[in-house]
This record gives C-alpha cells, structure tokens and sequence, in this order.
C-alpha cells in the first residue's frame, strides 16, 4: 500500500522576526470566513525550547551516549538554566573538555555514565572539579 | 515555567510603597574573556587575551593578564614575548559571540528588573523596587547567581538610590572582590554610613569627574567624594558647570538620570552602493569607503547616535563570469563618536589587508556597529574609566610615533602581510551561538 503523507501545518523557518497576528487586513467587503479559524504559525521554537536566553546548541561527537538516541554529529538543545538531576542528560565540562553523559548520582557521589557498552561510567573523585554546563533537553538528529 | 514568574522575585518584598526605586549597575566581568571561556573550557584558568579585530592590540584581558602588567590596548606584536612567558592564550575578537550573549544577558535582567537600559554591551542600568538593604543585597545576588548559571558569566552588581551610587557601588563590589571579600554584590549605604564609604572613595574615581576637573578639585583640598559632594553649590556650578552639580547632587542621593529606555533600534549602520562601472583601482576604492564613512558619520549624528566600531567590505560581481572576491575587516576606535574623520582614517587603513589587485569590484561600504545613544548633554558623566582611557589613548599614541602615521584608530598594527593577517586571524574562536557550523562541540 502506498505511504501517504498528509501535511498537517506549515513548518515556520522565519522565527527570527517576531510580529503581532494580524488576521486580516480591513478592507471594505467581506472578510474571509477562515479567518475565525486562523491560529498561528506552529513554531518549533515553542515546542523545544522554554527559555531562549538559557538555551544553547551544542553539536555531539563520538559514540558513547547512542543508547540514549544521541549519535554523531547531532545537534543538542541544551538548556543551562536547568538543575541537572539524577538521571538527566548534561553537557559537562571536565578536564578542559566538553562531553556529554548521563548525570547519575550513587550514595552522594556523582557519575558521569555512557549509554553504550563500550564505554565506562566516570566517576567524580574528590578535589575533581565537575561543571555542568547545561542539561540536555532534546537532540535533532538527521534520519538516514 | 520556572516557579517564579517574572518579577515574581522581589514582588515577595514589595514595600508599601512600591513606586520608589533604586538603580542597580550590572556590569559583567572581563566580557569579552567570559565569553570566550563559556564556550571553550580549556581557557577558564588560563591567563587569556582578546585582541582588537585585525589582531593589532591587546582589547580585554582576564585577571592573570592585568596582573602581568599587560595594558589595556597594548599592540600585541610588543607584549607577544611576555604572553607565552606567562603561557598566556589569546583570541581574535568575537563579535558575533559577544553580540549574542550581550543580548542574553539584558533579556535575563529583563525578567527580574522594572526596568533596563542596555547601556554599553557589558553593562545595563535596571531599576528595582527601594527595598531594605538586605533584601537589595538578596534580589542583587540573586540575578548574578541567574545570569551566571544561564549563560555562564560572571556579573558585578551595584545598587544605589541613583545612577552615580550604583556606579560608585559597582566599583567597591569589584575593589571587594578582588581582595577576596564578597562575591561582586554591593549596596550603596544609607547615611550616615554613606558618608563614612564615600570618605573611602577617591574623588578621580567617581564617575563623569575627569581629567579637567582634577585639579580645580586638588586646589580646593578636595579628594574624596565625601568632601566632593559637600561643596557648596554655587562654587561647583562655577568650576565645574551643571554637569558637576549633577554629580554632586546624585551623590547626595537626589536623582538627577533616568534610565534611558528609549534604546537604539539599530545596532548597525550600513552604507553601500553599487558602482556604476567596476572599479580596480585601490585609489577610487578609498574614495568611496572614504565617502560613505563620512555619511554613516552624519547618519549617526542625526539620530544622536555614537559608534566605536567600522567593517569595511569590498565585493567583486557574486555571479557571471570568475574572479569572484569579496572580503571584509573591522575595527575599533578608541572609543565612541559620530565624527566623521576618524571613520574615515580607519576605512584608509583597513582597505590594505583586504585589497587584492586584478579584481574588478562592483561594490564597497562600510558598517558601523557597538552603537549607542550619544546623550549630547552628559558625555563627560557617562566616559569610561579614565584610566582605561588613557591606557588606550597612550597605545595609540605610540602607535603613531613607531609608525610615523597621523592615525588614530588602533587597526593599524596588525596590518602587515596580507597572508599573515590572514594567518593571524584564525585566533578568532568559532560563532558558537549564531552559525550552524560552528556550534560548540561536546564528546559524546
């Protein structure tokens, strides 16, 4: 049976400019009856990301968090202004670096855990100067 | 949404009277170094240096830096030696970068202030509610510790009943934190502590009084802002005109500025055209950069805007028959005008870098940006710290002495080699926040 697609809504790609909703333009006549019905424009903006200010994109490199849909070369929506808790996904900067894993915390001592096999959860010694940079809140990822 | 809506802060400690205010300076610490260090972890303990545009001079420097005696604007080429003794790293500016995150920082603010004035790209004046002491020093923290945590930067705050105390509590904030007390939050005392701490503030030091007025101060045994704002009215309004009296009066807690909201819509300016016929010669080029420098300026001076930095570009025809060059350069003066010449003088020297004979162009112009309101009335009031002044302004000074050129723009050092400029500007670390290709990248 043949896929078909049904489009739904027009995507936005202009978000940069910021305007007031007007319906329509006043005129004299008529005007037109699916002007009642006129929303607004879904913005993908809305959806992904809650504070603009707080908000940074950050592109993943390397292999270790493919279990938690994160794959090479994906761009992140990374939230700073968020509190990372046991168990979400942060941006961390160690040792100069920035990587991401998961953010796990095990009898009061912090752990960095990849999600794949191949690669060992780091924990956060004493004196180890951790920084969270910014919690992970969704990834974009380009579907082959 | 967060938990707190904005405002939603300091509503818990509206007082009675909720219509009187007090003004608060943010000024974020090393900026431009800040922001360098956000994005790139690696430089956050190394001593680091911006350099102006073309890689000239030495324009932000974090602390490691200053302690190493490095001056503010000082020409890379002499300090190059003493910056890998201290294995110092440095980067190109960024503006692009910083632009970004200036932006963020005064949205940030907007959420907690009454009201903001983006007053320079690191520093916003805001209003908030005349609280307590305390309960100034909590809502104060509490926006460094949000804009730290946001965007990564370390801001000071300054609160006073007007704009000179904020500024005179921002500068103890940073002489505080510096010798290891507080964490860059001040509120300006009431009396008669204020007096007490203005007794502790150098009368140079307060800001609008400068140079000139130094010494008619000296004369009159003045030399705290204790003893500045005690004069007698009439003797300042002689000596030191109304701009003095405003000084002194917002020193005495009266408030003689406002916010100015009324913020500029650009941040740049651009004048271009497209000649008639294509032109090669370097000569008809710095005509034109030369002329539409001269109407940027009258431009700015029209809408009472003042402007520190130019870019200069040049294009051959994007399309139809090859060679195809386009290239651009920017700089920044020593500081903010809408005077035509030294617009012009820079468009002069940064033509050379980019020039490439054998091209026919089809287009030049230049493009103003960190732009501002010029407030006419209140320049002296509103200068930068006239240390950094005369730090840059000695730069540049030397400049033309080693380079035997009437110029006053600080982009004339880096000009050398157009390969090695070149070379020299991959110290420019990636747009992290406004490209696609160049966002931050994080090891997975």
């Amino acid at each position: 049976m043949p896929l078909v697609a049904t489009p739904i809504a027009q995507a936005r790609t202009d978000t940069s400019i910021r305007r007031p909703l007007f319906l329509s333009r006043v005129e004299a006549g008529f005007p037109s009856p699916a002007d009642d019905y006129v929303e607004t424009d879904l913005d993908l903006n809305n959806l992904l990301i809650k504070r603009e200010s707080s908000t940074f994109f950050v592109r993943a490199s390397g292999g270790s968090m493919t279990e938690a849909g994160i794959h090479n070369g994906d761009v992140m929506i990374v939230d700073r202004a968020l509190e990372p808790e046991d168990g979400s996904v942060v941006v961390a900067a160690l040792d100069g670096d920035l990587t991401v894993k998961r953010y796990r915390v095990f009898s009061g001592q912090p752990y960095l855990v990849p999600e794949s096999d191949e690669h060992d959860s780091i924990p956060v010694k004493a004196g180890q100067e951790l920084v969270v940079w910014g919690v992970v809140k969704h990834v974009i990822h380009e579907v082959s | 949404m967060s938990a707190l809506t904005p405002r939603s802060f300091w509503r818990r400690f509206l007082p009675l009277r909720p219509m009187d205010t007090v003004f608060a300076l943010i000024d974020c610490e090393n900026f431009y170094v800040s922001c360098e260090r956000v994005f790139d972890p690696s430089l956050r303990t190394v001593p680091l240096a911006i350099l102006s545009n073309n890689d000239g001079c030495i324009i932000a420097r974090s602390e490691k830096i200053k302690a190493a005696g490095i001056p503010m604007g000082a020409p890379y080429f002499k300090w190059e030696e003493t910056l890998d003794k201290i294995g110092a790293r440095v980067r190109s500016s960024n503006y692009a970068l910083y632009g970004d995150m200036s932006t963020r920082v005064a949205s940030i603010l907007e959420q907690d202030a009454l009201a903001v004035e983006r007053y320079s790209i690191d520093e916003c004046f805001l209003t908030l509610p005349a609280l307590s002491r305390q309960n100034l020093w909590r809502v104060g923290d509490n926006i460094r510790r949000k804009v730290l945590r946001w965007v990564g930067l370390p801001i000071r705050v300054g609160i006073g009943p007007t704009k000179t105390l904020a500024k005179v509590s921002d500068e103890n904030a940073k002489a505080r934190k510096k010798a290891g007390m507080g964490r860059g939050v001040y509120v300006c005392p009431d009396e008669p502590t204020r007096d007490d701490f203005l007794q502790c503030v150098p009368v140079e030091d307060v800001w609008g009084i400068g140079p000139a007025y130094e010494e008619s101060l000296t004369e009159k045994g003045v030399s705290t802002a204790a003893e500045f704002r005690a004069l007698p009215d009439p003797w300042i309004r002689t000596e030191m005109t109304v701009v003095g009296l405003r000084i002194a009066r917002e020193l005495r807690g009266h408030s003689c500025l406002e916010l100015e909201l009324v913020r500029p819509d650009r941040k740049t300016l651009v004048r271009s055209r497209s000649f008639g016929q294509t032109v090669e010669t370097k000569d008809h080029l710095r005509q034109a950069l030369a002329k539409h420098a001269q109407r940027a300026a009258e431009k700015l001076r029209e809408e009472d805007l003042v402007a520190r930095g130019i870019e200069v570009f040049i294009t051959t025809k994007r399309f139809g028959a090859p060679p195809h060059y386009s290239n651009q350069v920017a700089a920044r003066l020593g500081g903010h005008t809408a005077r035509g010449t030294p617009f012009v003088r820079a468009t002069r020297h940064l033509l050379d870098p980019i020039y490439r004979s054998g091209y026919g162009y089809k287009k030049a112009g230049v493009q103003l940006y960190d732009i501002r309101p010029s407030r006419p009335h209140q320049t002296s009031l509103f200068g930068r710290p006239r240390e950094e002044d005369e730090d840059l302004m000695n730069a540049v000074d030397q400049l033309n002495t080693a380079y035997g050129r009437n110029t006053i723009h600080l982009a004339a050092t880096g000009v050398a080699e157009s390969q090695e400029w070149e070379m020299k500007r991959q110290n420019r670390s990636p747009r992290y926040t406004t490209r696609w290709d160049e966002l931050p990248t994080a090891t997975i």
